[in-house]
């Protein structure tokens, strides 16, 4: 789009991996921009390549895996062709950091807390122990540990889940990275928590001006923190576009089924949505639309020849026949009709107002 | 749901549970009626896995008492009401890699309940029963001979959920069953528990953290935080009445799958210090039918008023 900052841009990327002589194609030749500042969240199921895709940026494939096409250019760096964790070491953690899962992955158990911050501060700012210190402590303070001074010395099993995810995060953003990935930062944590992490990631980006990647399958996470939204089936992204464009515009019949599935949609006594079959195996090469056996609305084209991007708007694309011009209609599921009325109904008790420019929105019961 | 004349199948009053000096669990009251689903929403640590396994008989309680169908089942029983409790209360557990046995077959960890109390008369009959609950949950009987290692997630969970059905159970115990599985795969368990639970006249204890998910297949939802449960209620009146500043905090920090509303809600935070508990203690009070709170007199008061206003 015209008049956004491009900082990462990957086209036709390919990921292989080699298991057992056979070769799995895990992202099938993937294009999209990051754009500076913005939030994108990247959304699929277990499976669908999210991982992969991420840990391709930063050089952390697994040994089976490798980049076998396509182009990822970061401020005119090709990341795509770094082979050796040498080539790696100035990209990784300097200027893109990755905030993982569960942060006892990332931390060491059996060094205390501060060390670990420490020694992130000394390898990338290179400034003297002392002076490392003085700003490990600073940052945890800035990440919400209070006492941040005498909890300086504790081991990552005296902090709760919550402080420790702040630390993983504090230790990302100790080198000043440009771009952020946050790998389901919250899956592991408590509801209150998560929304605690969440909120501290948004404030920082304010502050720090990086741009940041979510991976989740979260549908509520992505509303929270998303400015844009792709969406990721069998190694590739099908439908791309603004937060809003997803969730009230969708176009791709995999985004619909995601949405469809939502519980909160539901109707007490009727089923909930559910998605048949399984993904397909990446073994083998996919002959047309990949979701075709699974999607409820498929055409014959679907299981012969692999759909393009079709431009919905200028932000939003889907790749589907159904966008195709020849298609002469198509109407999305009822069940996702309307669906933020829906959800006004759901959460504020039948308080539907008409007025949209009033999203005010409180627990506090009805008064 | 009304009110009106419920038969009660699990009963808790005044239940404590301790680990050594540790009290894990306090003043648990509660009853669950017959087919409805109830669920028991909390956090990591606030004691919701603790109760449902003190309700198996996995924990010791240290005070109170749990009836199942007006029978005291927290003490030693006979072993006639031991038998008949292993067979009507069973449990589907979260992460259904880690609660099946990697190296048994399919048909050995569905009769493995039914070996244990021999309950069945010949292996004819064994075989017909292990068919039975694995056609329920949507499995075939080839797979009886395989390892749980060649399933998907969602399909280890309907092995969990067969080993379960297996016995014949009036009462289960559900705890986070959908938690660790993909979203969609989580449609499918949710309508299998369902179709189960009619066709069975299945009564469910469902434990979770996920208010969003709870909602859609719960009767009625207690909410506990640290040991106490804090508010009980029918489902939607919880979600659009809610009086316990935990539940408005917990309610709050569910994230709203809806861009414009997630992105402008304000978030409640709950530290505890909104309650004065100095002089005038709490304890459990119905402010309308149907409807709990761990109040005071003075919260008690101010809740009746909001009751009336809202």
């Amino acid at each position: 789009m015209k008049g956004r900052d491009t900082i990462l841009s990957i086209r036709d990327l390919e990921v292989t991996f080699k298991v057992r002589d056979r070769q799995l194609k895990a992202i099938r030749r993937i294009s999209f921009d990051l754009y500076r500042g913005e939030t994108l969240a990247i959304v699929g199921e277990s499976g669908s390549g999210k991982s992969v895709l991420m840990k391709s940026l930063t050089g952390m494939l697994e040994s089976n895996g490798t980049v076998s096409g396509g182009s990822i250019r970061f401020f005119g760096e090709e990341l795509a062709q770094k082979k050796k964790p040498r080539e790696w070491e100035s990209i990784r953690g300097a200027k893109i950091a990755t905030v993982f899962q569960d942060p006892m992955t990332s931390l060491n158990p059996v060094r205390t807390i501060g060390s670990q911050i420490v020694e992130v501060m000394m390898k990338h700012q290179r400034c003297s122990r002392k002076r490392a210190k003085q700003l490990a402590i600073e940052l945890m303070e800035r990440v919400g540990i209070s006492e941040a001074a005498e909890r300086f010395d504790a081991y990552p099993h005296e902090y709760s889940g919550g402080m420790r995810q702040r630390i993983v995060i504090a230790i990302a953003l100790a080198c000043r990275p440009q771009i952020l990935i946050c790998d389901e930062p919250t899956t592991a944590l408590d509801v209150t928590v998560q929304a605690q992490i969440l909120n501290l990631i948004k404030q920082l980006q304010q502050e720090e001006g990086f741009t940041t990647i979510y991976i989740t399958h979260d549908l509520g996470v992505v509303a929270n923190v998303a400015d844009r939204v792709a969406v990721m089936y069998a190694g590739q992204i099908v439908e791309y576009g603004e937060v809003e464009e997803i969730f009230y515009e969708s176009a791709h019949p995999y985004t619909w089924a995601l949405l469809s599935s939502l519980p909160q949609l539901g109707q007490k006594g009727e089923r909930l949505f559910s998605l048949h079959g399984t993904p397909p195996s990446l073994y083998h090469d996919i002959v047309g639309d990949a979701f075709a056996p699974r999607n409820q609305y498929a055409m014959r084209i679907d299981f012969e020849e692999e759909p393009p991007f079709f431009e919905i708007t200028p932000t939003h694309y889907a790749k589907t026949w159904l966008c195709d011009p020849r298609v002469p209609f198509f109407k999305r599921p009822k069940a996702i009709e309307g669906l933020h009325q829906k959800m006004v109904m759901i959460y504020q008790g039948g308080n539907v107002s008409g007025n949209r420019e009033e999203r005010s929105f409180s627990f506090n019961s009805r008064s | 749901m009304g009110t009106e004349k419920k038969e009660v199948l699990v009963s808790i009053r005044d239940l404590e549970i301790k680990f050594d000096e540790y009290v894990a669990v306090s003043n648990v009251n509660f009853d669950i009626y017959k087919g409805e689903t109830f669920s028991l929403v909390g956090e990591s640590g606030s004691g919701k896995t603790t109760i449902g396994r003190a309700l198996m008989r996995i924990h010791e309680t240290s005070k109170g008492d749990i009836f199942f169908k007006g029978k005291k089942i927290n003490q030693k029983v006979g072993a006639r009401l031991h038998k008949e409790l292993i067979k009507k209360m069973q449990m589907i557990f979260q992460d259904p890699a880690a609660s099946l046995n990697e190296r048994a077959t399919i048909d050995y960890i569905v009769s493995e309940g039914l070996r244990n109390f021999r309950l069945y008369k010949n292996e004819t009959e064994r075989q017909q029963k292990v068919r039975e609950a694995l056609l329920s949950v949507g499995l075939l009987p080839e797979h009886l001979t395989r390892y749980p290692h060649e399933f998907s997630g969602g399909q280890r969970q309907r092995i969990g959920i067969a080993r379960a059905m297996v016995m014949e159970p009036e009462f289960i115990v559900a705890d986070e069953p959908i938690s660790a599985l993909d979203v969609s795969i989580r449609a499918q368990v949710l309508n299998l528990l369902k179709k189960l639970q009619q066709e069975k006249e299945l009564t469910y204890l469902f434990i979770a953290h996920d208010l969003s998910v709870v909602r859609f297949i719960s009767d009625r939802i207690a909410v506990i935080h640290k040991g106490k449960i804090v508010e009980l209620a029918e489902a939607e009146e919880l979600f659009l009445n809610p009086l316990h500043p935990y539940t408005k905090s917990l309610l709050s920090a569910i994230p709203i799958p809806d861009p414009r509303l997630e992105k402008n809600k304000k978030l409640v935070v709950y530290t505890g210090e909104e309650h004065d508990y100095s002089e005038d203690l709490p304890k459990w009070k119905e402010i309308k039918a149907g409807h709990f709170v761990w109040a005071n007199d003075a919260e008690e008061k101010r809740y009746r008023m909001q009751m009336k206003i809202g």
